[in-house]
């Protein structure tokens, strides 16, 4: 009978971990930046019809970086836990800080406990009301989670994106201003001009009763960034 | 409960998703059929009724109305219930029956409009939604048997052909097109024979909003249990519009100036005779 190979658990979350940072590395960016009247996810995304930022409920958006076909799953699992609670108790009970731990208990127990982790970084993101701060959560492959400001960066470049909006960014920018901030910082770390086409841009807009996602068209986009070069 | 990610959990379907993994908050899940003592039915049958709801095409879309009163047997229960609710940004349901599970399977029938609007990144069809909401009441079935009858009205504008559409039901979910107008509840034959009488393709919005306005207040004036225009504390009907533009709310203010245009011209007619 063959004995299995004994392997260390450190080496083995050790090589869990190099497998996933590397997926992910493949993969492209996002950004979500904080501006006066809300917030702005912004992804490069050549496809016009895989979404790499989606929304969850009222208030909440999801964006997600790695592998397509795991961070669609915990997107699809996280917008049945937020209508499931909503519709339990009240749309006001639904948070990003309870959906973000759900996120990370589920993450981190693949982790430990699957041979593959899950090739994933998530951003979960709450605009608030009434002059309450917003929130950013970024949950990465091992399940660890991490409260933001400002700004937050996941994906391939996230490491030189975040250097780049550390020294940028400044609280109070309006919407226009964001999207520039966001464009141009993909734009030095990739050294590539970004195209409308390839962008995909939502905003949490403070100001929308009910929900409050809408996403912004290539015109939209067009129009703004065009607007910079004058 | 179930797990968070479980992919076992199929669907875009919120009610299915419901019945899956929450079956106890389904609304037709609260009361077991056979646990009833005919007493308890009875008490069923007087709690809190809905009572006239209408919808009728108009040039731009259509247009959904209820009054805002609920009954307990001979008992005002309510005079400002809300029968017509937003169902999505291109539709709306209007509910007759008893409030509670009615009220419920509105609330029901949003999430699940919207549950498939965010999984699946595009709206249902409008055919799409009158058809979930038929599979809905036809689930309410042993409810309704109970006495626990919810009848909705359902309108939206559909966006791919460029029209607004009126949906009426029966008990079993049977699903039917309306090509004018349609009014149901305890008032709903009257506010019928009203729009019979008044009802015109290709109205304007102000015409249609005021046809709906006269069918209600005909309505209330024929049916104990339908609440007419109340002045002296302020409260009118509901009136949703579905166009190309969205669902929208005519504004109070433009409800009254109608409802008291009607009354003053009534009142006029009345003199004169």
């Amino acid at each position: 009978m063959a004995l299995p190979y004994y392997v260390s658990p450190e080496q083995m979350m050790q090589d869990k971990a190099e497998y996933a940072r590397k997926g992910i590395a493949k993969g492209k960016s996002i950004i979500v930046l904080e501006y006066t009247d809300g917030m702005l996810l912004v992804a490069e995304n050549p496809s016009a019809s895989l979404n790499k930022i989606s929304e969850i409920y009222d208030r909440i958006a999801f964006a997600g970086a790695g592998r397509y076909s795991e961070f669609e799953n915990l997107r699809k699992a996280g917008i049945r836990y937020a209508d499931l609670k909503g519709f339990a108790y009240d749309r006001e009970d639904v948070t990003a800080k309870s959906l973000a731990n759900a996120y990370s208990q589920t993450i981190g127990n693949i982790f430990s406990e699957a041979m593959k982790p899950l090739e994933v970084e998530i951003l979960v993101v709450e605009v608030a009301d009434g002059g309450l701060p917003n929130e950013l959560y970024r949950i990465a492959f091992d399940g660890s989670i991490g409260d933001e400001k400002g700004f937050v960066a996941i994906g391939g470049q996230a490491e030189e994106l975040r250097l780049h909006l550390k020294d940028k960014y400044e609280a109070g920018l309006d919407q226009k201003a964001a999207l520039r901030l966001a464009t141009g910082a993909l734009e030095a770390v990739s050294n590539v001009k970004v195209k409308p086409q390839s962008l995909e841009v939502a905003v949490l807009e403070r100001s929308r009763t009910g929900r409050k996602f809408r996403r912004l068209s290539h015109n939209d986009l067009t129009a703004i960034l065009t607007d910079t070069e004058q | 409960m179930h797990s968070f990610f479980d992919s076992m959990v199929p669907g875009s379907s919120f009610f299915d998703l419901l019945r899956q993994s929450r079956s106890d908050l389904l609304p037709q899940m609260q009361i077991q059929p056979e646990g009833l003592s005919q007493a308890e039915i009875r008490e069923l049958k007087e709690s809190p009724h809905g009572t006239t709801i209408l919808a009728l095409k108009y040039r731009d879309g259509a247009i959904l109305a209820g009054d805002r009163q609920a009954t307990e047997g001979y008992q005002v229960s309510s005079r400002r219930i809300e029968k017509v609710f937003k169902a999505d940004d291109h539709s709306a349901i209007a509910i007759a029956g008893v409030a509670g599970p009615c009220i419920e399977m509105a609330k029901l029938f949003e999430v699940e409009l919207t549950h498939y609007e965010k999984l699946e990144g595009v709206m249902l069809s409008l055919e799409g939604k009158a058809n979930k909401l038929s599979q809905m009441i036809k689930a309410n079935l042993p409810m309704a048997m109970q006495g626990l009858v919810v009848i909705p009205l359902f309108v939206g504008y559909d966006v791919r052909n460029g029209e607004g559409k009126i949906f009426k039901y029966d008990v079993t979910g049977g699903r039917y097109e309306e090509t004018d107008y349609y009014a149901t509840g305890s008032g709903g034959k009257d506010a019928r024979s009203t729009m019979k009488k008044l009802y015109r393709a290709g109205m304007t919005e102000d015409e249609a909003i005021a046809v709906g306005l006269e069918a209600l207040i005909d309505a209330a004036e024929e049916d104990v249990g339908t609440g007419g225009p109340d002045f002296v504390r302020g409260i009118f009907p509901t009136v949703k519009l579905a166009a190309m533009a969205g669902l929208q709310d005519v504004a109070e203010t433009r409800i009254r100036e109608i409802c008291q245009a009607i009354i003053d011209r009534r009142r006029e007619a009345e003199r004169g005779a």
